[in-house]
């Protein structure tokens, strides 16, 4: 099941999977356990909370996917790979987290009482005020998808524009009546 | 926290691994130090109670790391983020 749709969604997107056998197995297998234990397949090399609203942007294929395996050549676990490295022309190496750390580590501050600890003191403070994630509506200028979720996507998935291209869409009290 | 022993007859290192169960890149950093002989601990943080991933975290911050696994530490001062062969052979010796 896990197989199908990640190689069914390589195939839209124009990717491949990992050409390692045994890794693309172990990857598999973890983004099962993920859907089994959190009800979704999240990304299975990151650390989920467990919480859906917290967790939105790693369930796979992940927000970042798109640009990393544009710089880097794979996502951030490597499931998803450009067809140089698939072909070996460009080596697999891990790639660095783009997911901003206030994301991360929503995944670790599930408690919200103060820590003795100061030297985290913004990461903890970060994982307070994501309690209240903001969903907004943003569209795309250039083709015109619109998308509801907490940041708009870093290309777009329709025409490929880049994430500065999208806008806020604003609902105007008087336009509502 | 669970903090599982490999033993390996190459242990002149202490080394210690933050990973996750479901993680390939956090097997393939297992395997590579297994088959190279070499004693570690590892501990899978998304097994651990809320507490421990708290202490986690803070541990792996306060050293100047990023919440990425795997992260290897190695003797207490040394950590490498990912599972980068090169660093490791380099750190290790090996």
């Amino acid at each position: 099941m896990v197989r199908q749709r990640a190689e069914a969604d390589a195939k839209t997107y124009g990717y491949h999977l990992n050409p390692d056998p045994e890794f693309l197995r172990n990857l598999l297998e973890g983004l099962k356990q993920n859907e089994e234990r959190y009800g979704y397949p999240s990304c299975p090399c990151r650390l989920a909370s467990g919480k859906f609203a917290f967790d939105r942007d790693v369930i796979c294929p992940c927000d970042y996917r798109d640009p990393d395996v544009e710089e880097f050549g794979a996502c951030y676990c490597a499931l998803f790979v450009r067809k140089d490295v698939f072909e070996g022309e460009t080596p697999l190496l891990p790639v660095s987290e783009r997911r901003p750390l206030e994301k991360q580590v929503r995944a670790y501050g599930v408690r919200t009482e103060a820590p003795a600890e100061k030297k985290v003191e913004s990461a903890v403070t970060a994982t307070k005020e994501s309690s209240e994630i903001r969903l907004k509506l943003w569209y795309c200028k250039q083709c015109g998808y619109v998308v509801f979720r907490e940041d708009p996507p870093y290309i777009c998935p329709i025409c490929k524009a880049k994430r500065e291209i999208f806008a806020e869409i604003r609902i105007r009290a008087d336009a509502l009546g | 926290m669970k903090i599982v022993k490999v033993p390996g007859e190459n242990n002149k290192h202490k080394v210690f691994v933050y990973a996750l169960s479901t993680c390939a890149w956090c097997k393939s950093a297992k395997q590579f130090l297994k088959d190279s002989s070499v004693e570690f601990e590892y501990v899978d943080v998304d097994l651990c109670n809320e507490k421990d991933k708290e202490k986690i975290r803070e541990d792996i911050l306060g050293r100047g790391g990023s919440l990425s696994y795997p992260t290897i530490i190695v003797d207490d001062k040394v950590l490498i983020t990912g599972f980068r062969k090169d660093k490791l052979r380099e750190t290790l010796g090996i």
